[in-house]
């Protein structure tokens, strides 16, 4: 084993383990944290740096091949999708009334959306599609 | 609706079903333009089944020349339906520029919801605060509304047209200035090459 050749060793398997830490913290923080909302941002941890570390050190195990060029493909496409997928749950439980701690009532603009009354939770999608 | 509807009836494969109103010269650009769409897809869809397989066999590219064909030929009935189409003018050299910055960003995020998440008080404060975007484009807003979610410690919550609704786990009171930071960024990238691209 040549010297390049351990560096990049190390590399990777600091880049792997540092990736799995962070899957770790970031569920830790999805037990720990209490309510919806602030779980939200831990599992966002697990989302950016769990997965940028994790492919980084993959790739470096890989080395120059066709398998390297896929798992950057994944990345790009995880760090598409990852923040589309928060921020619909996220505005699912907005519109459904989950608040988070310490706000005591909805954001104006939602208030105006919706009616007081509970309603069904399909309902304020169906609205917004007519509207616009 | 019925203009949809009317356009999916006519012939598939010609661009009719965008309103033109100079008739001759548009139409001849908009299907040298389709061309050329065309082209471009195929080559790339062409590259990503290569590097998907990555094998060489005359049988297996025989089966990608003909699913890329395929899959051009799908693109094309989806457009003469679509009316809206997506205009994608970043310059690649400011997006990189911009995924750069932003990956700092996001690496120091993570280091402080890492820090809230570990220490023993877990100094949370949570808050629902609204971010004035200033992207014209559909796509720019998209990125700013991903870069912020993308962003540890920060979720886009609601768009409207003329600002997010975000939340924050651990505010304070300069996650605005950053924010506006971010959205001058973002901005930067979408309106300059514009006006050269079309």
């Amino acid at each position: 084993m040549t010297g390049a050749e351990l560096i990049i060793e190390v590399l990777s398997w600091i880049a792997i383990v540092g990736g799995g830490l962070f899957v770790i913290i970031g569920s830790v923080g999805v037990v720990r944290f209490p309510d919806f909302w602030s779980r939200l941002h831990a599992a966002s941890i697990v989302d950016s740096a769990g997965v940028i570390l994790l492919v980084v050190g993959m790739c470096l195990q890989a080395g120059p091949t066709l398998i390297t060029v896929k798992l950057l493909i994944i990345g790009v496409f995880l760090f598409i999708t990852g923040p589309t997928a928060t921020h619909a749950v996220a505005n699912a439980a907005l519109v459904s009334g989950v608040l988070p701690l310490g706000e005591m009532k909805r954001p104006k603009t939602i208030a105006k959306k919706q009616p007081a009354k509970a309603a069904p939770v399909t309902s304020p999608r169906k609205k917004k599609a007519r509207k616009s | 609706m019925a203009r949809k509807l009317a356009s999916l009836t006519i012939e598939n494969g010609e661009s009719i079903s965008r309103p033109n109103f100079h008739f001759d010269t548009a139409t001849d650009l908009n299907t040298g333009r389709d061309m050329v769409r065309m082209i471009g897809a195929a080559l790339g869809l062409g590259a990503l089944w290569w590097l998907m397989s990555g094998l060489f066999t005359p049988l297996l590219l025989c089966l990608g020349v003909i699913s890329v064909v395929i899959a051009v030929w799908v693109f094309e009935r989806m457009d003469a339906a679509d009316e809206g189409r997506l205009e994608f003018s970043f310059s690649l050299f400011r997006l990189a520029k911009y995924s750069l910055w932003l990956l700092v960003e996001i690496a120091k995020a993570n280091w402080q919801v890492t820090k809230i998440i570990l220490s023993s008080k877990m100094p949370i404060r949570q808050k629902l605060f609204n971010v004035k975007i200033s992207q014209q484009s559909d796509i720019g807003q998209v990125v700013f509304a991903n870069s912020i979610t993308l962003t540890p410690g920060t979720i886009t919550v609601e768009t409207e047209s003329d600002h997010f609704l975000v939340h924050a786990v651990a505010y304070n009171e300069t996650d605005i200035d950053a924010l506006a930071e971010m959205d001058r960024r973002v901005t930067e990238i979408e309106s300059i090459p514009q006006q050269g691209l079309s």
